[in-house]
């Protein structure tokens, strides 16, 4: 250890609990989740605690995480799909040194995976928990910033609000202006924010065997998505939701399924395009190297 | 989960006045109405029934009343005594205060309609004309943009607007048809009532004039019950059947429009009747 | 070839080494003691305190000169320390009324019983800077034997320290605020998050931890005209109060300390219906240390949002409760604003083509084969 770790605050001797968060308040949380995952799609209230990374940089997620984490589990962190970039690498540290938990970066290896912005490429399966960092849990507040008249639209499930919105991107544009926190009704029932993911991920979420939580901190609300709950995003019969697609395939691994990210690589806008998700795109990698053909197309 | 108590059934296409004349009993009742604010007498003891395809004026003064009893019986102001009982499509009579809320904006945004004096304030001024008109459809589940679009346009046609302008914000438009806009969105889910809170007040003479002729056009052609509050007796000798005048929160007089106008009974009526400018 | 981007967690080593060093500045140059934060800059722990909403000046000068004198920074890790802090009692009300006052000053009358204290304040200074304090040790002027820096150097007596409401109050001239039935407990905003219509516990809560700035922003703009409330300032007062606690065992009230706090009673517009004879309204401010800044700026906001309490029309962001209560915690609003440093590339990836396919469609006619 060099000197800086000794500078650093080590939370367990400094006396926290496990997860960082007091008991009362983890059975809060808990509550609050069970109420969730009662009713898919509905945002329940809960008294946020301020937490060691600031308001509006996971800290729902994390609380989240905080109340559910156990000795046994599994974590990884991702952020825009990848284990490494800062925001999961601080978050990761932090139940790292909070739970002394393992940590992993592969998918499949995960019990608990906690994600901002993105859903793995690798689908999920029954018995994992996948915790979304949301920064606006509310879908209309763009529309309709009053939470107090927010709160009457989805007691009423009056969402035509929205459906106006999206008739009008079409009579603007041709289509639905939205291209990631694409609104979906949970179970026929809740409009909800699936989080800026990008709509490319909002097909995962439907039917998923691994359950779905939703934290937002700053805003103080939490939701849920039940395993094997129907997840559909909003859209006209006549104009029906389409993913993003690429005419390019991964630079590293040549996968054409997978949500890329666009890399410039010189001054004059020479640009590659590589799997946002790194899990995925080194498994494939570490599988083209077992075998002897390569697998561009 | 969605909790109406009432459902709404779209009527089906093409209302005529005869159909609609074979309801039985009146489509809207209110009795003892009465509103107070402190010692003030908003309305007292109001009554009168509204028929199936009637157009009814409701005429005063300001500070008669009139706006707080069409706002008692189009569920926006909750009245301190009385009832308003309307007679629903395929359920019979409700009091409309003894629904749930839910219910009760079902009701708003399907069988009836209530048309601002200032347009803005029933538009949604920040979205396209075809949004404003679609948006019942939308609410009530359609979800085909081509049918959204050419049923906006349709209605569009029948306010008399230019059907080409079904993209273009209200923001953009006079008040002439900003007016006509939110008829168009009113009307587009075929409701059997209409509220009205002085129609056409704001608009210049010429504009008035060809929007009283649309909506005596379209009462009679849709088969559309109306309460009207006005404050000019013209608009009511050219809109309405029959008449209710209003004076310190009280009816004075009740009665079909060209008798109460030639031939006013109370004195209040005939002073309203006696000072207006005649042509 | 290009390299998958790898070392996030070295770099944030790295960056740590760096932000240490920063703090830390020419090694060369004294170290700051928490003393010395504590005792002179002693307005800055008192809006650490104050907002971080935990009295504690020791602490709030550790995080001051942790953060390297960023407030908010330093708010941020107060609070995120209170957070983890067992709760043992509830105090009982503090009483300002029984003050031991530093400074109370009122504009509603030139003179009152008690007397105008000036006390210590920069309100009377001229804002010149003095170069003598960059010398480093210079004595400072003694004041009187007494102490007291009050107008015509009356005594302050508490005993005969009256509040301003209470005078008014006794005339029936200002609306006075009577506990419900039962004295319900107010609602704890660190523990159940807000909802609107707030109570009136939850807001003052919320605005007594909110960002002096956003208040202060606020408030002036009431006094533009954004919703005037036509406030005087009643009573400001600054000085040290009792801490009690009832422990159960004991079954009466026992002193665990004491605190500064600074109160401001706004007497604002007056108001009055067919049925009730006219009175004047009350804003109020309180906070930690001595703010008077931000007290007086919490109670022009207290006053504009009871807009619809007291049946005036809400126009003005001000009287908008949503507005303010939702945008007042600088944690808040400093977590969001900033955290669009964070990474969002994948989001705007999904711009791009967006953008870049509505460019194609706008520039080449669609023959037909364009993608949807």
């Amino acid at each position: 250890m060099n000197a800086l770790d000794e500078s650093v605050l080590d939370t367990r001797e400094a006396g926290y609990n496990f997860a960082y968060l007091d008991e009362r308040t983890k059975r809060m949380i808990r509550r609050a989740i069970l109420k969730a995952v009662a009713i898919p799609g509905y945002q329940v209230s809960f008294g946020s605690r301020e937490m060691p990374l600031p308001y509006g940089w996971g800290t729902g997620g994390i609380q989240i995480t905080a109340s559910i984490i156990g000795h046994d589990d599994v974590l990884k962190v991702i952020d825009q799909g990848a284990d490494d970039t800062v925001n999961a690498v601080n978050i990761r540290r932090f139940f790292q040194r909070t739970t002394g938990v393992a940590t992993t970066e592969r998918t499949s290896a995960a019990t608990l995976i906690q994600t901002r912005h993105r859903i793995p490429e690798i689908p999920l399966c029954e018995g994992q928990i996948l915790v979304y960092q949301v920064p606006i849990p509310e879908p209309l507040a763009k529309l309709e910033p009053r939470e107090a008249e927010t709160r009457v639209l989805h007691g009423l499930a009056e969402y035509g609000l929205m459906h106006v919105k999206l008739y009008e991107d079409i009579a603007r544009h041709g289509h639905v202006a939205a291209t990631y926190d694409y609104p979906v009704m949970v179970d026929g029932r809740f409009l909800m924010s699936p989080s800026p993911i990008p709509k490319f991920d909002n097909p995962k979420m439907h039917m998923n065997p691994a359950l779905q939580l939703f934290g937002a901190g700053r805003e103080k609300r939490i939701y849920a998505v039940p395993p094997y709950t129907r997840v559909e995003s909003l859209a006209f019969e006549d104009h029906p939701f389409e993913i993003q697609r690429w005419r390019e395939a991964c630079s590293m691994c040549g996968a054409r399924d997978s949500f890329l990210d666009e890399v410039i690589t010189d001054d004059n806008g020479a640009r590659m395009f590589v799997c946002s998700d790194t899990d995925y795109c080194s498994l494939r990698r570490a599988d083209s190297l077992d075998t002897t053909q390569g697998e561009d197309q | 989960m969605n909790t109406a108590q009432w459902r709404y059934v779209p009527p089906p296409e093409g209302n005529d006045v005869e159909s609609i004349a074979a309801e039985a009993g009146p489509i809207l009742r209110a009795s003892g109405l009465a509103k107070r604010y402190g010692a003030r007498v908003a309305i007292e003891d109001v009554a009168f029934d509204l028929w199936p395809g009637e157009v009814l004026a409701v005429v005063g003064e300001s500070g008669s009343g009139k706006t707080t009893l069409l706002n008692c019986i189009s569920a926006r102001l909750k009245p301190d005594a009385g009832q308003v009982e309307f007679l629903t499509r395929h359920e019979g009579v409700v009091d409309i205060y003894g629904l749930s809320e839910a219910s009760r904006r079902l009701l708003a945004r399907t069988d009836w309609g209530y048309v601002h004096q200032n347009p803005a304030e029933g538009l949604r001024m920040d979205v396209s004309a075809g949004a404003n008109v679609g948006e019942r459809l939308m609410s009530l589940g359609e979800r085909h943009y081509g049918r959204i679009r050419s049923q906006a346009a349709q209605w569009l046609a029948r306010v008399e607007m230019d059907a080409s302008r079904i993209d273009e914000s209200p923001v953009a438009f006079s008040g002439g048809m900003r007016q006509r806009l939110q008829i168009a969105r009113n009307l587009v889910t075929r409701p059997r009532l209409v509220f009205m809170d002085e129609p056409t007040s704001g608009l210049d003479v010429s504009v008035q004039a060809r929007l009283l002729d649309l909506l005596r056009t379209l009462t009679h052609h849709l088969g559309l019950a109306c309460v009207i509050v006005t404050h000019d007796l013209a608009v009511a000798r050219l809109l309405a059947q029959r008449m209710l005048v209003m004076k310190d929160g009280r009816v004075v007089e009740l009665g079909l429009t060209d008798q109460v106008l030639d031939d006013p009974q109370h004195p209040y009526t005939q002073l309203l009747v006696s000072s207006v400018l005649q042509p | 070839m290009y390299v998958a981007v790898k070392g996030g967690e070295r770099a944030i080593d790295n960056s740590c080494a760096l932000l240490a060093e920063a703090r830390r500045g020419d090694p060369d140059v004294p170290d700051l003691s928490i003393a010395q934060i504590e005792q002179q800059l002693r307005l800055a722990v008192d809006r650490v305190m104050a907002e971080g909403s935990l009295y504690d000046r020791e602490l709030a000068a550790l995080a001051i000169k942790q953060a390297a004198g960023d407030l908010v920074e330093a708010i941020f890790l107060l609070r995120a320390y209170r957070a983890t802090l067992p709760r043992l009692a509830d105090s009982e009300p503090i009483v300002t009324a029984a003050m031991d006052a530093r400074r109370r000053i009122s504009a509603v009358f030139k003179d009152l019983p008690g007397g105008q204290v000036l006390g210590p304040t920069y309100d009377y200074t001229q804002r010149l800077l003095d170069f003598s304090l960059a010398a480093e040790e210079i004595p400072v002027p003694r004041v009187q034997a007494d102490g007291i820096a009050g107008a015509g150097g009356r005594e302050c007596n508490e005993e005969n320290m009256a509040g301003v409401v209470g005078l008014l109050a006794q005339e029936g001239l200002i609306e006075t605020h009577a506990p419900r039935d039962g004295d319900p407990e107010p609602q704890d905003l660190t523990r159940q998050p807000l909802t609107f219509p707030a109570t009136r516990s939850a807001r003052l809560q919320n605005l007594a931890r909110g960002d002096e700035g956003f208040l202060l922003a606020m408030g002036y703009s009431t006094q533009r005209g954004y919703a005037h409330t036509h406030p005087f300032a009643g009573e400001i007062r600054y000085g040290i109060v009792e801490v009690e606690i009832v422990p159960e065992e004991l079954g009466f009230a026992v002193a665990i300390g004491e605190i500064e706090v600074t109160e401001c009673q706004m007497v604002n517009q007056f108001a009055g219906s067919k049925s009730a004879p006219p009175q004047f309204t009350r804003g109020y401010g309180l906070a930690f240390g001595h703010s008077e800044r931000k007290s007086m700026a919490m109670a022009l906001v207290d006053r504009a949002l009871r807009a619809e309490e007291l049946g005036e029309a809400v126009k003005a962001p001000a009287q908008m409760q949503e507005f303010v209560l939702s945008h007042s915690d600088n944690l808040e609003a400093s977590g969001f604003v900033q955290h669009l440093k964070l990474p969002h590339y994948v989001d705007f990836q999904s711009e791009l083509e967006l953008v870049r396919k509505m460019r194609a469609a706008h520039n080449q006619p669609c023959d037909g084969e364009c993608a949807a």
